[in-house]
């Protein structure tokens, strides 16, 4: 009998073999996959088990904390002391997601960093318990206050971002409507699926950050890329410089033709560009878009950044000139109709190029990143994106955008005592609902500290003398930039 | 002159110094982790440790005085095998209880229960070696075992007695004593079925029959046999709808068989009549269909929400995958989240804090205690004993691999315990009485054969 029973006994090792070598596929093969499946309920306590990092603005205003809790489960809760006015920067930290700096930031907030290495490795050894690292920001909480005030009391959808022209850093990121954090980053998984399902379904679509995610037609605040290209394409050109300005442009290859605002006349037929600016005479532009011609303007929009990929941490929805089409399209689109696309961010960008001497600098939300005992992990160092234009016609621009302020659509935008410079757009929508609203400015003009873009979506009033997003956006944009020279 | 007891094969030692060393190990071991449990969960080392050391102790010195008196010749791994595998069970479940969690899986957690258990079980190890001197005299009692098993079996279909718990009627009420799975009794009167009976018809069922291909066929009348466990089996999985012992069973029977009669043949059709069976079962119960989609898809979120779907196995491959290699350590991970975590799914329970190290160690324990097994059974001098031996090692081994395959994964999930880890009395009680007859067993082997009286004085040896 003992031939089978060795063979009995070998088999039962090939059993114990498959076991081991199953088990080995589990947890050493497998085992990176498995336990980061969202299923895992132990990804849901540890998300909880450690102290996260604080956010905070301006080093000094605290966005999001977390505080103990007496739960073995949750040890730590997160809190939004800011509410609301941060939700689109700060993100939220729900049981199975986060979003914004939660997210792009989350291993440094929750410690589990390698850049973090050192700091575990001491705590240890002193046994204390590993804290996330501390995300500082570049928001300018009087900015973000003041942007938020102001668009919200247009009572419309829109969205505010504000740079420091100098450095890329966003001082102010507002996007309405908006949500309350701390009711998508409770423990509570039924609670906070139902409200995220509720605000994922709401036509306001508050959990959209339309400063950075949702791109809209610019409308009028787009001729100024359309002048920069008009004067980089010769030197000689000028805020004087005499343009073709028809009252009707009739559109090369079809039998329609291209009107002023309202059908009015744009001067006698023939007027310096800077009154062009200021009036925000659609054919003048369109005629240079055409003259230019495709690649010329394509070219520019790219100086300004448009099309680069952008993480702000968070990632920035592309810009677009669009794609060649004929002339009529050209024409449309040279004064920000048709398949011209931007993000506010990309606006704001445009402008704070402008006053930078002509170099847009790569924006940026995050100041400085701490370790929870104030070590520094990382620090922003502002960083050169593109040069847009040259300095010279960065200084010709920033001259009739200051004109557009004092003389022209934008007076709404004045600040006594301080050159404002600015462009105000009105964006035709295709749905038949009023226009939107734009308006990008800097400030002071000589010297500037702050650069806006402002939409407020369908806030342009459908009739009216003034160029409409004179009237609705800069008044906004005036306040956020008051806030932050003042 | 040379000394006749002389041998060519060196005969077995007695070992027992080395055996009370590593019993005193795997308490050792034991008190260790239990310790760690303590130290990693309230950071201080459990109230209670110096009661259960000295109690796991206590009893294991009984255990190995009781060996050593009535068993000397005994293979020495065996009972620190078993110990080891005892404690860490009773560590696990004593962990189980501590996790601080409302969960089945903390709250059903008892280890006091547990280690009055293995009191017992380790008591009925001790009774049974202290009475049963000589194994072979179950041989006479082979259809009386036949008889008790059956019975035991079909027990928890008698109206009154039998209960049905989780979806399978397994159990039998006691009064006042809680409920007992007699199927884990069932089993070794079973297996020790099994050995008579095959010792006595293996000549007929392993040389009738002719030659097809490279195959011996047996006659079809000697199918009788294999064609009646078959569908007693079957019968299990119907009415008590519990997979798992009709698996073990059938499966431990074909390998007894084929000890027995050394013929492939049964084997083969030993699997297609359980494939035949699987399939007819899939077809016709819902609950055979949903284990096997389970095992195809665990992943499929719609299994994995639902009830009796997915969720569970899935519960357990997460808590080896947070394991990794090499755990989260003692009282650092959430065995508690894999619902059963004490019984059915203690293996990945194990898994998660103790990693690929700890449970590749674990196996390894499990394997050595299945080969001592069969080492006993090789060395065993009679066709009975070999069977008895053989059937319980792989008895063993086969429910390891049913059980702990099924929670892995590697093949479709059965309900049944871990042996000596898992929660649960009747387990418990049964398993350790199949140590104690492999004890019994192997102490008959490795005794050494009684020397030949030789009355007609010493061998003269001339030397040229």
């Amino acid at each position: 009998m003992n031939s089978p029973i060795k063979r009995i006994a070998v088999a039962c090792l090939a059993m114990f073999a498959l076991l081991m070598v199953n088990v080995n596929y589990l947890q050493a093969v497998r085992a990176e996959e498995l336990s980061s499946d969202a299923k895992d309920r132990r990804n849901f306590f540890e998300r909880y088990a450690v102290q996260r990092g604080r956010i905070t603005a301006g080093g000094k205003v605290i966005l999001a904390q977390s505080k103990e809790t007496n739960d073995p489960n949750f040890k730590f809760v997160r809190e939004y002391p800011e509410g609301k006015l941060y939700a689109h920067v700060t993100g939220f930290f729900s049981p199975e997601s986060a979003d914004a700096i939660e997210a792009s930031k989350n291993k440094l907030l929750d410690g589990s960093s390698t850049d973090l290495l050192l700091r575990r490795s001491i705590d240890l050894f002193t046994g204390e318990p590993t804290r996330g690292a501390n995300v500082d920001l570049t928001i300018d909480p009087r900015a973000q206050e003041a942007a938020h005030e102001a668009l919200g009391k247009s009572g419309k959808r829109g969205a505010l971002v504000a740079l420091n022209p100098k450095t890329g850093a966003i001082l102010a990121m507002v996007s309405l409507p908006t949500y309350e954090p701390a009711e998508l980053s409770g423990t509570d998984k039924g609670k906070v699926f139902t409200r995220y399902d509720q605000l994922a379904k709401d036509k306001g679509q508050p959990l959209l950050n339309r400063t950075i995610r949702q791109t809209y037609a610019p409308g009028s605040t787009f001729k100024v890329v359309t002048a920069a290209a008009f004067l980089e394409d010769d030197d000689s050109r000028g805020p004087t410089t005499t343009v073709e300005a028809p009252q009707r442009l009739p559109l090369p290859g079809t039998t329609i033709s291209l009107p002023n605002y309202g059908g009015a006349a744009c001067g006698a037929g023939q007027v310096p560009l800077v009154f062009a600016l200021e009036k925000s005479c659609n054919t003048p532009f369109g005629d240079i878009g055409i003259k230019l011609g495709y690649d010329k303007m394509r070219e520019q929009t790219e100086k300004f950044g448009m099309g680069l990929d952008l993480e702000v941490p968070m990632t920035v929805e592309k810009s677009d000139f669009g794609k060649e089409e004929d002339k009529a399209a050209l024409a449309m689109s040279a004064i920000g109709q048709r398949s011209v696309r931007m993000t506010p961010l990309q606006m704001a960008m445009i402008a704070a190029g402008i006053a930078n001497d002509g170099t847009v600098m790569k924006p940026y939300l995050v100041n400085k990143i701490t370790d929870s005992k104030g070590d520094s992990i990382e620090e922003a160092e502002p960083d050169e994106l593109t040069e847009a234009v040259s300095p010279e016609t960065a200084a010709k621009l920033r001259e009739m955008m200051v004109s557009v302020v004092n003389n022209g659509t934008a007076n709404l935008a004045q600040i006594p005592g301080v050159q404002v410079g600015g462009k105000t757009g009105t964006a035709e929508t295709s749905d038949g609902k009023p226009p939107h609203a734009w308006f990008i400015s800097f400030a002071p003009a000589n010297d500037p500290k702050i650069a806006v873009a402002v939409i407020v979506e369908s806030g342009a009033a459908r009739v009216g003398a003034e160029a409409t997003g004179g009237g609705t956006a800069a008044p906004i944009a005036k306040q956020v930039m008051e806030a932050v020279l003042r | 002159m040379t000394d006749v007891t002389d041998s060519p094969v060196p005969m077995p030692a007695k070992r027992r110094v080395a055996q009370l060393g590593m019993l005193a190990f795997a308490v050792g071991i034991v008190m260790f982790a239990y310790a760690n449990v303590g130290l990693a969960v309230d950071g201080q080392v459990p109230a209670g440790m110096l009661t259960y050391g000295l109690g796991l102790g206590g009893l294991m010195l009984v255990a190995y005085l009781v060996l050593a008196r009535f068993a000397p010749w005994a293979d020495p791994l065996i009972l620190p095998l078993v110990t080891l595998i005892n404690g860490l069970g009773l560590v696990m479940i004593y962990r189980l209880s501590v996790a601080k969690s409302d969960l089945p899986s903390a709250t059903l957690a008892s280890p006091t229960s547990q280690l009055m258990w293995t009191f017992f079980g380790i008591a009925l190890f001790t009774v049974t070696l202290v009475f049963l001197r000589d194994h072979r005299a179950l041989q006479r009692l082979t259809y009386t075992a036949g008889a008790a098993g059956l019975l035991l079996l079909v027990s928890p279909l008698i109206p009154f007695l039998g209960q049905e718990i989780n979806g399978a009627r397994i159990w039998i009420g006691i009064p006042g004593l809680g409920q007992l799975q007699p199927a884990e009794f069932a089993k070794l009167a079973l297996v020790v079925f099994f050995a008579g009976y095959l010792v006595a018809k293996r000549d007929v069922l392993a040389l009738a029959g002719r030659r097809l291909l490279f195959i011996d066929l047996p006659r079809a009348r000697d199918l009788g046999p294999i064609l009646i466990t078959w569908g007693i089996s079957l019968g299990v999985l119907v009415l008590q709808k519990d997979l798992g012992s009709s698996l073990l069973m059938f499966g431990t029977f074909i390998a007894m068989l084929y000890i027995a009669t050394q013929r492939t043949s049964w084997v083969l059709i030993g699997i297609l009549l359980f494939v035949g069976g699987a399939i007819l079962a899939g077809m016709v119960f819902n609950h055979v269909q949903e284990r096997f989609e389970v095992y195809l898809n665990p992943e499929d979120p719609e299994l994995f929400f639902k009830v009796g779907g997915s969720g569970q196995l899935m519960e357990g491959l997460f808590a080896l995958g947070n394991g990794g290699i090499l755990g989260t350590g003692l009282g650092q991970g959430h065995p508690e989240l894999i619902p059963l975590a004490f019984s059915d799914f203690i293996f990945p329970a194990t898994g998660e804090e103790l990693g690929l190290t700890g449970l590749m160690a674990l196996l390894m324990v499990y394997a050595l205690l299945v080969e001592r097994g069969l080492r006993t059974s090789l060395a065993a001098r009679d066709p009975f004993s070999k069977l008895l031996a053989g059937g319980l090692s792989f008895l063993l081994a086969w429910q390891l691999f049913i059980i702990v395959g099924g929670v892995t994964n590697l093949i479709p999930l059965t309900g049944l315990v871990t042996p000596f880890m898992s929660q649960g009395g009747s387990a418990l009680l049964a398993n350790w009485i199949l140590i104690a007859l492999l004890v019994r067993t192997s102490d008959a082997a490795r005794q050494p054969p009684p020397q030949a009286i030789q009355n007609e004085g010493m061998t003269q040896v001339f030397q040229r």
